[in-house]
């Protein structure tokens, strides 16, 4: 059976990670490589780089990082952040990213998803959508969640997914932060609307979130960054919980 | 040790192969040129993105009866497999014709499409399968299928069974990606490595 899959998220700047990691057995627990083999041997299905680097030179290390994560990791990841060219696509999937995702440029060209899609297939584009309510609808967010947009977020993935998004990740600016769960309501919704898979990130705090966002939200797969950097929740637990839920897990 | 090359006709991260293989101490070469691939001991066959702009892409490199006369163990990945097989769907593309099967669109509402993420494999059949468990978990993200058939040597559901891996002589193929399946698509790897 199709498993749901576990994403802890890596925010990467300069080459680094950038919270605070609490990782003990880690040689050094800035470092992206190590931290991702760590998150890999405890049982991560995939792994999630979000580039916050503003930099040209710093996009370069990013690149750097790609390869040296592809040599080490034998779990597929995603690379997303400021991407704004077909060439940073090629370049990232190039050096062994498996999938990339972008968020404001396809907000901004959504064709791109199109030419994306033709060019390096379906399978490693991933549209990020951050999303909050604003009297009671979901309107898309653009710059890490700062800047509103009037774009209903329904209409939007359902646009992505026609234009050949392969995946939709789904960050709910209200959740965020908040480790009161997952916004499964919005996430339900969206996942019966598409027919590709859905992950869910934002509002993570206990294992009963996770378990919930699989059956009441729908989701294939969910985000987290915080719980897992600082040990609040272990992978390895967290599986076995979401087994004993009944819910498809690998372990 | 075994000269492994692994087929680069410009499908999308054939790096993860080559880091895949290095993890498992063997240095393969990466490698377009007919001469190069004839002489290898074993052979590699990537494939990411749409099958007929692949099928023109092995063409334009002279690699059709390259690989079609390959007499090394062989093994295609993912669209690499699925390009081993007569005829895809994707695109209205005839394969290579080493299996005589078709790639089929996974449709319906039942199930998402692609087909993204870890499934439990079953009927595992040697040498390449040697070792795992049936039921391990590996990594697929595809929107094609190759239905089962007598040359399948490893199933998995999604939700009718279908070929997760084949087997015909010295060619074989896994439609998920062991170079990105941890230790299970490792080990696979390496018993493919030490045929």
């Amino acid at each position: 059976m199709l498993t749901k899959r576990i994403v802890p998220c890596l925010d990467i700047k300069d080459g680094r990670t950038v919270k605070g990691v609490n990782f003990v057995n880690l040689r050094d627990a800035g470092d992206p490589v190590e931290l991702a083999a760590a998150y890999s041997e405890q049982g991560a299905d995939e792994l999630v780089f979000l580039d916050i680097t503003a930099t040209g030179d710093g996009r370069k290390t990013t690149a750097d990082l790609v390869e040296r994560v592809a040599e080490k990791v034998n779990i597929p990841f995603t690379v997303g952040g400021g991407i704004k060219s077909v060439e940073d696509v090629y370049t990232l999937l190039h050096r062994g990213a498996d999938k990339i995702s972008i968020n404001s440029w396809a907000v901004k060209e959504p064709k791109v998803l199109e030419e994306l899609a033709t060019q390096f297939g379906s399978q490693c584009v991933v549209l990020a959508v951050d999303a909050k309510q604003i009297d009671g609808k979901w309107k898309v967010h653009l710059v890490g969640g700062k800047v509103p947009t009037e774009i209903d977020l329904f209409d939007w993935v359902k646009e992505a997914e026609n234009k050949g998004a392969g995946e939709i990740l789904f960050t709910s600016m209200d959740h965020d932060g908040s480790k009161n769960g997952f916004a499964n309501e919005a996430l339900a919704k969206i996942s019966d609307m598409v027919n590709i898979p859905v992950i869910a990130s934002g509002g993570a705090g206990s294992m009963q979130d996770f378990a919930d966002t699989f059956k009441e939200g729908k989701a294939d797969a969910a985000l987290a960054a915080s719980v897992f950097h600082f040990k609040e929740i272990e992978i390895p637990k967290l599986k076995q919980e979401l087994k004993d839920q009944g819910i498809a897990i690998r372990i | 040790m075994s000269k492994v090359v692994i087929i680069d006709y410009g499908a999308g991260n054939v790096k993860s192969v080559k880091f895949a293989c290095e993890r498992l101490g063997l240095n393969a070469e990466l490698s377009n040129d007919p001469e190069v691939i004839k002489s290898a001991d074993k052979l590699i066959f990537p494939g990411q993105g749409e099958a007929s702009s692949s099928m023109r892409d092995l063409k334009a490199n002279n690699l059709i009866d390259v690989i079609k006369e390959a007499k090394q163990p062989f093994l295609g990945i993912c669209l690499g497999m699925q390009m081993m097989c007569n005829y895809m769907q994707e695109g209205n593309t005839d394969g290579l014709g080493i299996f005589p099967l078709s790639v089929d669109l996974f449709e319906g509402n039942e199930v998402k499409v692609p087909h993204m993420g870890w499934n439990q494999i079953e009927g595992l059949k040697t040498p390449l399968m040697e070792g795992l468990k049936e039921n391990e978990h590996v990594y697929f993200v595809h929107s094609y299928f190759v239905p089962a058939s007598e040359w399948t040597i490893a199933k998995a559901n999604y939700p009718e069974a279908f070929s997760a891996a084949l087997h015909k002589d010295n060619f074989y193929g896994c439609q998920f990606h062991p170079e990105k399946s941890g230790l299970a698509g490792q080990k696979i790897l390496e018993n493919f490595i030490k045929m």
